[in-house]
């Protein structure tokens, strides 16, 4: 009758794989061992203090266990993935390769021509170099610096040497470990002080970028009374090579500074995405973590704040999409290690078609650290009965002296919302996304308007399906 | 319980889909006579036509025309039961286009029942009986379909939908049943016409949509769009509850403005108060599931003096 089994409402993502047949000039041999790090760090002619960092993390890489909470993570093969392609090797692909769905998403988004190559991977080298340049100039002239790791390293050694791998060792985990024996590619940006940027950096400005590689590692520097907003991703699917992407997020807010850090990641659904992000907040700074998780088979991330000193603010907020055999494990840490410092973190999670969502946090409040503030909320919305919601809110408090507080809802949408909705003339598929996006409204809105106009499309998009 | 997907299997979902640009050109046709399902139907109606003219009185006297021989909504021998249990045991009632008519009833006596059945809510199953809309066949159509048909529900409870915004849902709704979207400057511009006309506050118009709405407000904002998408047939799901007598004269002011040549209205309703602000043409009075009694205002009125005993035991043990 009017509101069709919940099951018809397709929401489908990415029914398709990708594949790629052709052999890409150097390609690391499969799996890993000390020779593949030693031939990445000498194809990238390093420091030797970074090859001592590489082959460190691989052996702290080995002795680490598997996490053995979160996600299934038991059919990741490290033995059968590429740990490294050369950047100019991997435009390997042509444009008639690229599934005619996916086209049509990108047509379906509005994404123009040449960002479109650079996302289904026909090309490494994102076209819009006047663009860029202009940008550049810009930021160069206040003194920012914006690159890749690899040539942030190269230019700025001293830099990179003073911060890289302080504020996530290379032993944090099992995989930031795998990260910093093989990374290659991310972003590095330094802001000078009390230099405001007032465009949001976007990874994908850079030219010929290993940006999208998949294991990547970013490093940025917010001086005293700074301020960047850095956003990585797109609401358009992206195409893995390897079916492992494992990237590390480094960020240090000085004194009065202010980072926002920007997600949006849509991994083709095949993919395990673990990553590791962490910052340090100095006295009165602000470090904002944004992230929303469409895609992958797995992913699994929580987004910290490190609060140091008094006056310090951390926040995440987070939005998570699960569908068929997919599992959103993602959440936030705050630490909060001087008084009056304060947290919020808001969560919001979708599950449909037996997608399964959590939000696993943790707050911790050290002795001493005294009238701190922790606002919790996470909110998950259920699509259908099969799909699956858990929260795992930890709180370490061992300081009396604050305000802590935590609030958990799950709904489903529910057949009077639908009813309503349809009553007023909106098809089923308009009143399910009506539903979704009010529902992470309040994330959205924090988006940068191109992204939030972009989310709320892709919302569309998943929820038109096979009724009619 | 998969149906066809309309009366007009020509226009089917997937016919439309196959005809593309040429369902399309008949669709604009379409909407200039009004939001009529099939074109062959539209053209069939004189007075439809006329009523897009500019001419007040020649509508009007059309509307006489209309009333005597054009039945907008027409309900026969209706019988419907929720989870097994028989609520409608054969309703029969006719609301003749741009005409207003009340039904009563004391609670239980199913008069939400027939709200929720004629907008095609899920979980009213239709057992025997026809309900036909401008000549459609409703039954077989899914609930948007019949929205954008013309017929409209002001709903006792609203659902709260949070996060969207009261004029990006209105948006949203109006452009369904439009084949070129309203600008957004327009849009804005009918929607501040409006809510002043409903006596509201701009800010309302971005509240998320009835989320945290005291009753006056929900009631309100559900005759906010039935002026905004200007339906053919309006049903008033006891929207005089939960009103204060300042709300209540607010609403049927509104929907006395609204009434005309075009809009017919079937109020639901418990008590005749509200038929003292929104004159009725016609009354009904709904006991156990059927149209017991039906004429002019005189049996609401009567009804007021006397209460529903005079109908039977089965009414009399209720009240709110």
């Amino acid at each position: 009758m009017a509101v069709k089994d919940i099951e018809q409402v397709g929401l489908d993502t990415y029914k398709f794989g990708f594949h790629d047949d052709i052999q890409p000039v150097y390609t690391s041999p499969k799996g890993l061992s000390e020779d593949v790090v030693r031939e990445i760090s000498r194809q990238k002619d390093e420091p030797a203090w970074m090859l001592d960092f590489r082959l460190e993390a691989l052996r702290q890489f080995e002795q680490k266990s598997m996490p053995t909470w979160g996600a299934d993570l038991s059919r990741i093969d490290f033995d059968d993935i590429h740990y490294y392609i050369r950047p100019q090797d991997r435009q390997a692909r042509s444009w008639d390769d690229v599934p005619d769905d996916i086209k049509s998403t990108f047509d379906k988004l509005g994404i123009p021509e040449a960002e479109r190559k650079f996302l289904a991977g026909v090309g490494a080298q994102y076209d819009s170099e006047v663009v860029y340049h202009s940008i550049k100039e810009d930021l160069e002239e206040q003194g920012v610096i914006f690159l890749d790791m690899d040539s942030g390293l190269r230019e700025h050694e001293e830099i990179v040497r003073e911060y890289f791998g302080t504020v996530i060792p290379n032993g944090d985990n099992k995989f930031a470990a795998l990260n910093s024996a093989v990374w290659s590619g991310g972003s590095f940006v330094y802001v000078p002080e009390g230099v405001r940027v007032d465009i949001p950096l976007q990874a994908y400005f850079r030219i010929n970028a290993e940006n999208m590689g998949q294991f990547e590692r970013t490093l940025i520097i917010v001086e005293p009374g700074a301020y960047v907003h850095y956003v990585e991703g797109c609401t358009a699917p992206v195409y893995a090579t390897d079916s492992l992407h494992s990237a590390v997020v480094e960020i240090i807010v000085k004194e009065g500074g202010r980072c926002r850090y920007t997600t949006i990641q849509n991994w083709s659904t095949d993919v395990f995405n673990l990553v590791t992000k962490r910052a340090v907040a100095y006295r009165d700074a602000t470090m904002e973590w944004v992230d929303g998780n469409l895609g992958s088979k797995v992913t699994m991330k929580y987004p910290a704040v490190y609060l140091m000193e008094p006056g310090a603010h951390g926040e995440v907020l987070s939005i998570a999409f699960a569908g068929e055999d997919q599992h959103q494990d993602a959440g936030a840490k705050m630490v909060h290690a001087a008084p009056d410092t304060s947290s919020l973190i808001t969560s919001k999670s979708i599950s449909r078609k037996g997608g399964r969502t959590a939000y696993r946090g943790y707050v911790q409040v050290m002795p001493d650290a005294e009238r701190c503030r922790s606002n919790v909320e996470c909110d998950a919305l259920l699509i259908d009965d099969r799909s699956r919601s858990d929260t795992y809110p930890y709180m370490d408090i061992e300081e009396s002296d604050v305000a802590i507080q935590h609030e958990a809802t799950v709904s489903k949408v529910s057949d009077q919302q639908l009813f309503y909705l349809m009553s007023r003339g909106l098809t089923q598929e308009q009143a399910m996304a009506m539903v979704v996006s009010g529902f992470i409204e309040p994330i959205v809105k924090e988006l940068p308007m191109e992204y939030a106009v972009e989310m709320n499309r892709l919302i569309e998009l998943q929820m038109e399906g096979s009724i009619g | 319980m998969p149906r066809a997907p309309s009366a007009c299997p020509g226009f089917s979902r997937k016919n439309r889909r196959k005809l593309g640009r040429a369902y399309a050109r008949c669709y604009v046709w379409e909407e200039q006579l009004g939001p009529a399902r099939s074109p062959t139907r539209t053209i069939l109606q004189p007075a439809r036509i006329v009523f897009l003219g500019d001419h007040r009185r020649e509508t009007h006297s059309l509307r006489m025309t209309a009333t005597n021989g054009q039945t907008t909504l027409s309900i026969r021998d209706l019988h419907v039961s929720v989870e097994d249990t028989q609520i409608l045991r054969g309703v029969t009632l006719d609301v003749p286009a741009g005409e207003v008519h009340a039904l009563m009833g004391p609670n239980g006596s199913g008069k939400s029942t027939l709200a929720n059945t004629l907008m095609g809510h899920p979980a009213y199953e239709v057992t025997a009986g026809q309900v036909h809309f401008k000549g459609q066949d409703v039954l077989e159509l899914e609930t948007d379909e019949r929205a954008r048909l013309g017929l409209f529900l002001a709903f006792q409870y609203p659902a709260e939908i949070p996060g969207v915004r009261v004029a990006s849902f209105l948006r949203l709704a109006l452009n369904a049943r439009r084949e070129a979207e309203i600008s957004v400057m327009e849009f804005r511009r009918l929607l501040m016409e409006k809510m002043q006309m409903l006596r509201m506050d701009p800010k309302f118009a971005s509240r998320y949509l009835n989320e945290g709405f005291s009753g006056g407000e929900k009631k309100r904002n559900e005759i906010l769009q039935l002026a905004v998408l200007e339906p053919e047939l309006a049903i008033l799901d006891e929207t005089d509850s939960g009103l204060d007598i300042d709300a209540l004269r607010i609403v049927a002011d509104g929907v006395n403005r609204l009434r005309g040549s075009d809009l017919g209205v079937l109020v639901i309703t418990h008590y005749q108060r509200l038929l003292n602000y929104i004159e009725p043409d016609r009354v009904h009075v709904l006991i156990d599931g059927r149209v017991v009694e039906s004429g002019g205002k005189e049996v609401a009125e009567r009804l007021e003096a006397e209460g529903y005993e005079r109908y039977g035991a089965a009414a009399a043990s209720e009240d709110a």
